[in-house]
């Protein structure tokens, strides 16, 4: 049971392991970006993780609410948020580049571009 | 007219402004040659105007800025450097007079670069000579280094620049390498790098942790050109005669010697050194280094690769006396520093005449030059018989302190080694000599020529003078020197 | 409240809010000058900061009046100060600097978003070095990359693009590591402000949740930091740049990943981690060594010079990395000394290697060849700047090795050894540094090549020699970085 009870955190290894792999794995520089996103993303799920409190509610305060009403953890809801717009900012940076690497190589596979360079 | 403490200034300043006006005159080369002259006459008037007072037992300081917290740049004046500082400001004037004639007289590209590098080797030998403590001397020591190498690379060809590689890897290397970690050793044991008489380590470090830090000033030093790192010297060879004359002659391979001599007398301490056994390993060190420089010398044929085997082997000598740590064989380290001086730097004039007259280097070619130059083989002579150690030249006088020194220590191995080494010296001088001067000329020059230009043949002249001087009139300098005996 | 008591948070803001208007101006050098009068104003606010704690004070700064640890807090002591002014300070020169040579290479229509990204990548830089919170050192971390990413894109060559595209997902990976150990600290010790989570992380019970942090940020950081082998990003990174924006990150950003990798560790995890200095070191040093030898002997091998100077800073890395593992106030110094010395020395190369770019349209160190002659100021700074990396007295590479070598005597077998090692890459960098000179002063140019007749123009010649003589002085009268470095050596350890 308690194991079980840790299984977010076991998808959090699991995603990061696959983003990594995907990171490293592929020369096609859109999949590695995918790979770096799915990377971050087990993070966003981390983080979100830990701020659930067995029983607690959404850390909104309404009134009348019983005084010894349990809360999640609003904290790392609000730190993750600020995470995803850089990941999101990293991301589209990348695609970005990506597309400029396009323009100038014709190719965004990173093997064809690195026998390109060599030539060079 | 100047305190004492600006007159230390002085001796860095005038040679660094002469740098720069020499760099600023290039294009006029009279100018730069006049600027020259007077930056080396300055000098020397202005660090020989120290010497009454350090004779009269003052010790003159000059303390600059704080560079690392508790070590500044300081300096004080002593008598091991007084002399060193105004035999090289001295001979900078003569070798000055000589580099026009070389220089010119040979037609060498770039004379501005070799001009200007000129004056900044000589700021660091003041700052050697008169730095007051180790880091002090240190940096001076990398300065010199760094300002000699245009001077050796100077010709620029693929031959030169790997000896100039050379010179410069072994010179930064067992500095960086040995030194620097000696002296930050030495700092983190005795907190201080002043350099006091009696020493600072003393009771701060024992066997067999000493004989490492030894072993790390004596090569760490490599300009003292104990072996196995001598190579440096010979491949210095490559440079002009002017430069191989002052610097590899006496500038930087004393400014080696000495930085020796000093890390005994005042970072050790001589008592203190003597009561450990490891100091017999210098000894050992350097008894080899004379006597294997003189067997590879006697294969030389290249006259300057020979006289360079020839300084490694007399650089030794300093070594010896030194590490011998009795007073007369201190006190002849620093007159053997002088003696020599004067003998190799005529040897070394000598030799530049040869070249500009005849454009020859190897000796078996030179057979007979003597009827076609014989001032300059005179003066070669005068050199030789020094460098052999008989009277009336000043090496007898220098050798006649390290025998006594030897003698009061009963070390039969430095007695055994003096006298070997004095043999072979006559071995790979003498016939050579007297072939100059009595066989017949053997390879026709290319054009027929007498003497060298008269700039050349003056100075090699005065400084064979200087050689018998030094014989006739060496007691005010031993006088001096006994000086750092006193604590 | 008066205007000093701001300036904190104006160290930051000043260029936050500079960014978007550099951006706006679109009329002819406008948007360099807009991010000249940020950053020269950052630098001031940095000096004046230092000013105030040299004397060993630290300023904390409330955001928003929000008390710790419930706001941010910025946290300004000796060792941030120093850091600051280091970021500040090769922003500034590098913009001054670099008018021509980026009106040469990055041309007139993106300058707006350009000098934008700059501005942004010193705010970025400094949030990270003056925070106190954990969290909000990733989000500047991240806008100070996301920055520089575009600053590196810029570059005049296509493989700049491919070098981009490394150094984000690099750098990406490095964050993200570096955020995971965040989190964990988070949960071991429900809190982000740094010193709160020292002050509560000796309650923490399990050690492994701690080391599991710890070793999450530590190598988060050293892949930002570029220690070998985390460095692959790197080279190519400084290398297809343009040669200002180099000069800006090789004296810059990598260092303030390493500052960030000493505060966290030594801040919150050297005492309360069990064996710490251990785990520290058997980590450190042989990353530290295998840097030294191997970016050195990458560097003896290279034939581009502005690589040349990227595998050196390998190298250098590897020695901060030495000093930080020395786990002492000698060897702490060293690192930081190093930090800002290494900061001094490689801008004012790359800026020599600006010039030199300049006219001989090529950094490949063959065609260098007559440099010497025909660009006699610019190569006696690049000169002055190698003998710096060589470590020769009288310049600030001396002081370093100084420190880093008393650092490692103190450790006794191990240190003789640390000792073997530091001097050893010094004289490999002889080697590299000398092959450069070589070529500059004794080689003849080639037949075919074009002649260079005209030194480097004046607007540059006078920011390099300005950077190169702050580094003579700095070696002449060491004092300034080094109090400021014992004395944030000595906060970290605890020794004050």
């Amino acid at each position: 049971m308690e194991l079980l009870g840790l299984y977010n955190y076991f998808v959090f290894a699991v995603l990061l392991m696959v983003g990594l792999y995907c990171i490293l794995a592929r020369t096609n520089i859109i999949k590695s970006l995918i790979g770096l996103t799915i990377f971050q993303g087990a993070v966003f799920l981390l983080y979100i993780s830990m701020d659930k409190i067995d029983g607690g509610t959404g850390p909104i305060i309404l009134e009348g609410a019983p005084a010894d009403t349990i809360y999640a953890n609003p904290l790392p809801q609000v730190l993750i948020l600020t995470a995803i717009v850089v990941g999101i900012s990293t991301t589209a940076l990348g695609l970005a580049v990506a597309v400029r690497i396009r323009e100038a190589y014709g190719t965004i596979e990173e093997d064809e571009i690195q026998e390109m360079d060599r030539e060079q | 007219m100047f305190t004492e403490s600006q007159t230390i200034l002085l001796a860095l300043v005038i040679p660094f402004i002469g740098a720069f006006g020499v760099a600023l005159a290039g294009r006029w080369p009279n100018v730069r040659e006049t600027v020259t002259l007077t930056t080396a006459v300055l000098l020397a008037v202005n660090v020989w105007s120290l010497l009454p007072a350090v004779y009269a037992g003052g010790r003159p300081e000059l303390h600059l800025v704080e560079m690392l917290p508790g070590l500044s740049i300081a300096f004080k004046v002593e008598p091991l450097g007084m002399l060193f500082a105004a035999l090289a400001s001295g001979l900078w004037i003569v070798n000055s007079v000589y580099s026009i004639g070389y220089m010119r007289g040979n037609n060498e590209q770039n004379q501005t670069r070799f001009y200007t590098c000129f004056p900044i080797a000589l700021m660091a030998a003041m700052g050697i000579a008169f730095s007051g403590n180790l880091l002090t001397l240190f940096i001076f020591y990398e300065v010199l280094t760094i300002s000699t190498y245009p001077l050796v690379a100077h010709k620029g060809d693929q031959a030169t620049i790997r000896s100039a590689r050379v010179y410069m890897g072994i010179l930064l290397g067992t500095s960086i390498g040995l030194l620097l970690p000696a002296m930050i050793w030495t700092y983190s044991l005795a907190g201080t790098l002043d350099f006091t008489p009696g020493g600072i380590l003393e009771g701060r470090i024992a066997e067999p942790l000493l004989a490492v830090l030894l072993l790390m000033y004596a090569i760490g030093i490599g300009k003292a050109a104990l072996m196995p790192i001598h190579r440096w010297l010979p491949a210095a060879m490559v440079a002009p005669t002017p430069v191989s004359a002052l610097l590899h002659a006496v500038a930087v391979v004393k400014a080696g010697v000495f930085t020796i001599t000093k890390v005994f007398v005042y970072i050790f301490g001589i008592d203190f050194l003597f009561a450990q056994p490891s100091h017999k390993l210098v000894i050992w060190l350097a008894c080899f280094t004379i006597v294997v420089s003189s067997f590879i010398a006697l294969r030389q044929t290249n006259l300057k690769r020979l006289l360079a085997y020839s300084t490694i082997g007399q650089l030794s000598y300093v070594v010896l006396a030194a590490s011998i740590l009795k007073p007369l064989s201190e006190v002849g380290a620093s007159m053997h520093m002088m003696a020599h001086a004067f003998g190799k730097i005529t040897l070394f004039f000598a030799a530049g005449a040869i070249y500009v007259a005849s454009k020859k280097t190897d000796i078996t070619e030179m057979h007979g030059i003597g009827r076609r130059m014989p001032w300059t083989m005179a003066a070669f002579a005068v050199g030789a018989v020094s460098m052999i150690g008989m009277p009336p030249t000043a090496g007898f006088i220098s050798k006649w302190y390290i025998l006594g020194g030897a003698i009061q220590d009963d070390n039969y191995l430095a007695l055994a080694t003096l006298v070997v080494s004095t043999l072979l010296n006559a071995a790979y001088f003498l016939p050579f000599v007297f072939a100059a001067f009595l066989y017949k000329e053997n390879v026709p020059p290319k054009k027929e020529h007498g003497e060298a230009p008269w700039p050349m043949v003056a100075a090699l002249t005065l400084t064979a003078l200087l050689t018998f001087g030094f014989f006739l009139f060496h007691q005010p300098i031993a006088d001096l020197e006994a000086q750092i005996l006193l604590k | 409240m008066t205007l000093h008591d701001q300036l904190p948070a104006l160290l930051v803001v000043v260029p936050l809010v500079t960014a978007p208007i550099a951006y706006l101006l679109r009329a002819h050098g406008l948007p360099w000058a807009a991010a000249v009068a940020a950053n020269v104003t950052a630098f001031i606010i940095a000096c004046a900061l230092a000013a105030t704690v040299y004397g060993g004070e630290t300023i904390i700064y409330e955001m928003g009046g929000w008390p710790a640890p419930y706001g941010i807090v910025l946290h300004i002591d000796a060792l941030s100060a120093l850091m600051a002014m280091l970021v500040t300070g090769a922003s500034a020169a590098a913009l001054i600097f670099g008018a021509k040579s980026l009106a040469d290479e990055v041309g007139e229509e993106i300058a707006p978003s350009f000098f934008a990204a700059w501005i942004l990548c010193t705010a970025g830089l400094t949030g990270m070095v003056i925070t106190g919170d954990a969290f909000n050192i990733f989000v500047f971390m991240e806008i100070s990359s996301l920055s520089t990413y575009i600053l590196v894109s810029a570059g005049p060559d296509r493989r700049a693009l491919v070098a981009t595209y490394r150094y984000i997902v690099m750098g990406t990976i490095g964050a993200t590591l570096y955020l995971i150990g965040v989190g964990f600290l988070y949960m071991a010790t429900g809190s982000l402000n740094t010193v709160d989570i020292a002050a509560r992380i000796g309650d923490v019970t399990e050690v492994r949740l701690l080391l599991v942090a710890a070793g999450f940020i530590t190598v988060g950081l050293a892949l930002k930091a570029a220690i070998f082998p985390l460095h692959s990003w790197m080279p190519n990174a400084y290398t297809f740049a343009p040669n200002v924006v180099t000069v800006f990150i090789a004296a810059a950003s990598a260092k303030v990943s390493l500052y960030v990798l000493i505060r966290i560790d030594y801040a919150i995890f050297y005492k309360n981690i069990p064996n710490h200095e251990l785990q520290l070191a058997l980590l450190l040093v042989p990353m530290g060594i295998l840097a030294l030898f191997a970016g050195s002997m990458l560097a003896i091998y290279e034939k581009n010079l502005k690589r040349l100077l990227a595998y050196s800073s390998v190298a250098q890395v590897g020695y901060i990395a030495l000093g930080i593992s020395m786990a002492s106030v000698s060897g702490l110094t060293a690192a930081i000394v190093h930090m800002f010395n290494h900061g001094l020395i490689k801008g004012g190369m790359f800026m020599a290697v600006a010039c030199l770019a300049l006219r001989y349209r090529s950094v490949n160190i063959a065609n260098l060849a007559g440099a010497g002659r025909a660009m006699p100021w610019t190569m006696a700074a690049f000169v002055i700047g190698g003998l710096g990396l060589i470590g020769v007295p009288l310049t600030p590479g001396f002081i370093s090795k100084w420190y880093l070598v008393l650092g490692a005597l103190e450790k006794g077998g191990l240190g003789a050894v640390l000792v073997a090692a530091i001097l050893l890459s010094s004289l490999l960098a002889v080697i590299y540094v000398w092959k450069v000179v070589e070529v500059a002063y004794f080689k003849e140019p080639r037949a075919n090549a074009v002649p260079v007749e005209r030194e480097a123009p004046l607007v540059m010649l006078i920011p390099t020699w300005i950077v190169v003589l702050a580094g003579l002085w700095i070696a002449i009268d060491s004092s300034m970085p080094v109090t400021m470095a014992t004395l944030g050596a000595e906060t970290l350890l605890g020794a004050r």
